[in-house]
């Protein structure tokens, strides 16, 4: 077996993390997302980070 | 009758091959940009960044941790503490003046996040991947890394259920240096410990070879581009956890009833599509990068590594503690060392004393486990 292999299962393993995640999940709405930048964008960071405690 | 055809057929094929793996990727961030919102896009655009230039210089964590450990080669812990003050030159002054968009990767000091550290940096050694490592190796077809990245995820959501536990056996308030006084201080810890280094290293090799000193820029103007563009540092965690966290839910368990999946931020987004999310966004590019390298360079018909049975038990339950550890210590070498530092953290800087602690374990146990040959 080469790294072909594994690299293509990851690959495919992630795809359908991302497809299933879509059929589960909420809606995209892509007209309600935040501005391109976070930065002067004058809305709070509210994405989470593994650094941040529970909130 | 000579076959002159196969060279320029072999380049076609190649140019096909890299013109199609580069279109791909970009496919996959306009796809992106489209469904989800622009800046969702360049997020994965970052992450692919990530992989690429971790992947294509050769940069990591563990691996240099083991070379100043073993053989006293201090270049690419050099390198790594050159990126992070890279980014702390920016970071600082970015979040002095815009507290209200921008925020640091500052989490307390206690003793299970000193303790998930240390477990860390043994773990990370056993199969020679930390949080960016494991996902490089995965994606350029490592299987010691995909196994690992596997167990990774679901150790991380196994620590995220029981945190609050780990959390109230002690921890101190969060305490985070900030303005141009904590830069200062930042850029004179990171010299202390770069001098530090130099003198334990063997002669004359303290002077960073050109690729790592292009890589460390590439990671910290990727890393500087994650602040400014999501809000928040350059992280790995969260997101494996949050996919293992949508598996379990999708099977029948109730996540949502978990202190740490009910807080409001978690909950929005266990809820919310991982295109959604910025750790999620930035593995999933550096899962690409990754192979897009390793694939641009050819790299991938090179045979798996065969290792005996033991040595992938070693693998999943080195896997297990990577995720379960760094959820408790709040974050890996990204999001506690690298961008807890470059951000005035005090745990970045404990969980780096700690981490570094356990290599030296984890170094000693990777031949006992099979994972190379005994000395």
């Amino acid at each position: 077996m080469t790294r072909a292999v594994i690299s293509a299962a990851v690959l495919l393993g992630a795809l359908g993390i991302v497809a299933a995640d879509l059929a589960a999940s909420e809606p995209l709405n892509p007209f309600r997302a935040p501005p391109l930048l976070a930065l002067g964008s004058g809305q709070a960071a509210s994405g989470a980070h593994c650094a941040a405690p529970a909130r | 009758m000579t076959d002159i055809s196969s060279p320029s057929a072999g380049r076609a094929g190649r140019f096909a091959a890299r013109s199609g793996l580069i279109l791909g990727v970009l496919v996959a961030a306009f796809a992106v940009a489209a469904m989800a919102g622009p800046r969702y896009g360049l997020l994965l655009l970052i992450g692919l960044g990530f992989g690429m230039a971790l992947e294509g210089f050769r940069f990591g964590f563990a691996g240099p941790w083991r070379a100043m450990i073993l053989r006293r080669e201090p270049q690419g812990l050099l390198a790594q503490l050159l990126a992070i003050g890279l980014v702390a030159l920016v970071a600082f002054p970015l979040l002095q003046s815009n507290a209200g968009e921008l925020s640091g990767a500052h989490a307390p000091v206690g003793f299970a996040m000193i303790g998930g550290a240390f477990v860390f940096g043994a773990a990370m050694q056993v199969v020679l991947g930390c949080g960016s490592g494991t996902l490089v190796n995965a994606g350029s077809g490592n299987a010691v890394g995909a196994l690992a990245l596997v167990f990774f995820a679901l150790g991380s959501f196994a620590g995220s259920l029981h945190l609050g536990w780990w959390t109230g056996l002690g921890s101190a308030p969060v305490l985070a240096l900030s303005g141009m006084e904590g830069l200062g201080i930042t850029l004179a810890g990171l010299a202390v410990v770069a001098v530090v280094a130099i003198r334990l290293g063997t002669g004359g090799s303290a002077r960073l070879p050109r690729r790592l000193v292009l890589a460390a820029i590439a990671i910290a103007v990727l890393a500087i581009l994650n602040l400014i563009v999501a809000g928040q540092p350059w992280g790995v965690v969260y997101g494996l956890g949050l996919w293992a966290a949508k598996g379990a839910q999708a099977v029948g368990m109730e996540v949502s009833a978990n202190a740490f999946w009910a807080a409001p931020g978690n909950a929005e987004r266990l809820a919310s599509s991982i295109l959604t999310d910025v750790t999620s966004l930035t593995n999933l590019g550096i899962l690409g990068g990754a192979f897009l390298v390793a694939a641009w360079r050819q790299g991938l018909s090179a045979p798996v590594a065969k290792l005996p049975l033991k040595a992938w038990a070693a693998v999943v339950v080195a896997g297990l503690l990577l995720g379960y550890s760094s959820r408790l210590a709040f974050g890996c070498n990204v999001g506690a060392f690298f961008s807890g530092v470059s951000t005035g953290s005090l745990h970045g800087w404990v969980w780096f004393a700690a981490a570094f602690a356990g290599s030296f374990y984890g170094i000693k146990l990777r031949p006992l486990l099979g994972l190379e040959p005994r000395q």
